[in-house]
Formats: C-alpha cells, sequence, structure tokens
C-alpha cells in the first residue's frame, strides 16, 4: 500500500523530469534549426528591420521611464548612504557601475521579456492557433524562416541596443538627481565615475551580458509561441511561460555571467 | 501595416539612438581607461609599505592628476614594493622628485602624490625615484600611540 503510493509519486516524478528534458530537447532543436534557416532574414533583411521596429522601437519609451526612474532612485538612496562616510562625491561611481554592470542589462532584460517576449509569445501561438503557420506550409514557406529566425534576429539586435540605453539613460536620471537636485559637485561626480569605470571590465561586459539575455529572451519567447497549444487558452498560458521562464532565465544567467566576469577584480 | 520608409526611418532612429549610447558610455562613462593608456613615460619608485594601493590608481602633483600606476611588483631582493607609474608626457618633473602614498579623504582610495624637487635634469623614462614615503598604516600609528601613552605613563 505504502509503496505503491511511494510508487506513483516517482512516477509523477520521472513523467515531469522527462518532459522537461523532452522540452529541453526541442528547444535546442528548434534553435539550430531557427539558425541554419537565418539566411533569409538577412537577405530579406526588410522583415528583421519590421521586428526591430516592434521589439526595439516600441519598447523605447518604457525602456527609457523607468531607466530614468531607476537612475534617480540609485542617485537619491546612493547619496544617502554615501553621505554618512563623508563620500557623496563617489555617488556618480555608484550609480554608473550599478548601471553598467548589473542594472542597466538585467532590469532592460525583464522589461525586454514582459514588452516584447510575451507579444512574440502571443503574436506566433495565435498565428498558430488561426492556421496561418499551416498555410504558410501549404505554399512551401517555411514558418521558421519567415516568422521565427526574423523575430529572434530583431530581439537579438535590440536587446543590446536597449541595454546600453538604460545604461545612458539612467545615468542621466542619477546626475539630474545628485547634481541638479542635491547639489554634489558636477566635476566630482563625473570624474570620480571616469576614474572607477573601466571600458572592458564594466562596458563591454556589460553589452556582453545584453546580448545573451536578448538570445535567451527571444529564443524562449519564439520557441514558446511555435510550441503553444493552438487554442485560446494554449496561446495565453505559452505567453505566461515566456515571461517567467525568461525572467528566471536572465536572473540565473546574470548570476553565472558574474561568477566568471567579476571573478576576484 | 506600416509604411516601409517610415519603419525604416525609425528603426534607423532607434538604432542611431542605441549606438549613442554606446558611444557614450565607452567614451564619456568610462573616459579615464582611454586617455590613460595614450602617452606618457614610466617611472618606478620602491616603497616599503604600499598599504592598499590599486594598480591604476592616480597619480597626482599638487591634487592634479598627471599618470596612473602602471604595475606594482614584489622586489624579492630587496623586499619591497615596486610601483610603476605612467606619467603624462606633458609634465615634466625633477630627478629629485618625491613620491608619497596619500589617501583622498578618510576612507577614499589611495593614490601616488609626487612632490617637486629642485634638480635642473627632468626625470626620463625607465628613472626610479629616489625619495618615498609609504603608506600609513593604521594598525601601525595605533601601536605606536599606546606605546607613546605607555612610555608617558612610566615617567611619572
Amino acid at each position: 500500500m505504502m509503496l505503491a503510493r511511494v510508487a506513483t509519486l516517482l512516477e509523477a516524478l520521472g513523467a515531469r523530469v522527462n518532459g522537461m528534458v523532452v522540452r529541453l530537447g526541442l528547444a535546442s532543436r528548434f534553435f539550430w534549426l531557427m539558425l541554419r534557416l537565418s539566411g533569409t532574414s538577412f537577405r530579406r533583411f526588410h522583415l528583421t528591420v519590421r521586428e526591430i521596429y516592434f521589439t526595439g522601437v516600441l519598447s523605447l519609451v518604457i525602456i527609457a521611464v523607468s531607466a530614468l526612474f531607476v537612475g534617480m532612485v540609485l542617485g537619491l538612496q546612493g547619496y544617502e548612504t554615501l553621505v554618512r562616510y563623508g563620500s557623496a562625491d563617489a555617488v556618480g561611481t555608484l550609480v554608473a557601475l550599478s548601471l553598467t554592470r548589473e542594472l542597466g542589462p538585467v532590469v532592460a532584460a525583464l522589461l525586454f521579456a514582459s514588452r516584447a517576449g510575451s507579444a512574440i509569445t502571443a503574436e506566433i501561438g495565435l498565428m498558430k492557433a488561426t492556421e496561418q503557420l499551416a498555410a504558410m506550409e501549404m505554399m512551401a514557406v517555411d514558418p521558421i524562416a519567415r516568422v521565427a529566425a526574423p523575430r529572434f534576429w530583431g530581439g537579438v539586435i535590440s536587446m543590446p541596443l536597449l541595454a546600453a540605453l538604460f545604461s545612458a539613460i539612467g545615468i542621466f536620471g542619477g546626475y539630474l538627481i545628485a547634481v541638479e537636485l542635491i547639489g554634489v559637485d558636477a566635476g566630482a561626480f563625473w570624474s570620480q565615475m571616469q576614474g572607477a569605470v573601466d571600458l572592458h571590465q564594466d562596458i563591454v561586459n556589460g553589452i556582453i551580458k545584453s546580448v545573451v539575455f536578448g538570445v535567451a529572451v527571444t529564443w524562449i519567447a519564439v520557441f514558446e509561441g511555435y510550441d503553444a497549444v493552438p487554442t485560446a487558452e494554449g496561446v495565453s498560458r505559452a505567453t505566461t511561460r515566456t515571461v517567467v521562464t525568461s525572467s528566471l532565465a536572465i536572473l540565473a544567467l546574470d548570476f553565472v555571467l558574474t561568477a566568471f566576469m567579476f571573478r576576484g577584480s | 501595416m506600416m509604411i516601409r520608409k517610415a519603419l525604416d526611418l525609425w528603426v534607423g532612429f532607434f538604432v542611431a539612438l542605441g549606438a549613442g549610447a554606446i558611444l557614450f558610455l565607452a567614451l564619456w562613462v568610462a573616459s579615464s581607461a582611454t586617455l590613460a593608456a595614450a602617452d606618457g613615460y614610466e617611472v618606478k619608485a620602491n616603497f616599503g609599505n604600499i598599504g592598499g594601493l590599486k594598480v591604476r590608481a592616480p597619480v597626482k602633483s599638487a591634487g592634479v592628476v598627471v599618470g596612473r600606476v602602471a604595475d606594482i611588483r614584489f622586489d624579492n631582493e630587496s623586499f619591497e614594493a615596486v610601483v610603476t607609474m605612467n606619467v603624462d608626457r606633458r609634465y615634466a618633473f625633477p630627478k629629485d622628485t618625491s613620491a608619497k602614498i596619500l589617501t583622498s579623504g578618510l576612507l577614499g582610495e589611495q593614490y601616488i602624490g609626487l612632490a617637486a624637487g629642485g634638480d635642473t635634469v627632468n626625470l626620463k623614462d625607465g628613472d626610479t625615484l629616489k625619495l618615498t614615503q609609504s603608506a600609513l598604516v593604521l594598525e601601525n600609528l595605533i601601536g605606536q600611540f599606546l606605546y607613546n601613552k605607555a612610555a608617558e605613563g612610566d615617567k611619572k
């Protein structure tokens, strides 16, 4: 009796793990297929340009506004803490380092996942539900080359640009609060920042991070849409999964990347 | 669907903006890294103790940044730290210039302060500064203070 219950529990666990491994395999196969069929997205570049518009340009407002607020909060909080140690001038360093190393890539990617990733999943899922993808296959147009790959590359191109914009606007927000509002000396603010921020260590690593996040988020979004159960409920579930999975992926990848990039410096 | 030209225009605008942000970060926010390695001559100095001095710390004279610390090594012959500084070529210093390790503020970063001497010959690339003063180590200071206090107590 007891043994049978344990067996069913183990069976359920095994089924879940198996299902996850199968999905991971499907996603990887889909990824390679998408890379192999990426030729179309560069030969007919306007397909990709259209996706950059939808994922990048339309995310500009939310990225800019949140970056400004994040930068201003960093300026305020950083000043409050640093002024106790008499080094309020270092607020520029604090704002710039936290934005270029962590907050710029991570927060921009989280916003990107919920703003653009969910839209990609919903769009592809609906195309599948209304049998547009099947219709394309009937016309000998590969939906992975025509629909999935341009969205993937559009996202991968947009993400680092959005992350860089996030960092730049955030630093400006920190400047507004620290220098214009609180009255930290502008020269000290910039020179301390310029003395502490390193081109390779901070800026380039931040850009590498955002590229990795861009690949992860759009891969998850495109795959979830392509793999969605073609019903209204299935699309809604796929959209939720995109946001949850890619947010977790961003945070986990950020830890791994940080551990490799900034170890022992 | 949008007209293709307007779409191209927006995407072009977006990409230009993003590239501008990357340039801003690379050339303005991280500017000192690009300037430091530019043009300069190397000067060495031996210190008994460098405290918390790090590579890329500023080298200042009269409070103005004139260079950066390029390298810090330990000399196993003299048991001293050998600090290599990269000094901007625009600034020339007399041969008997002295170097001190100083701290900006109470808890700030450590830097090297150069005080010009009176020699008529200027420093060249690869020269070694003769007069140096090590970093102040708080523990030693406290130890000395306690020792002096104890000595005072003995006299009474």
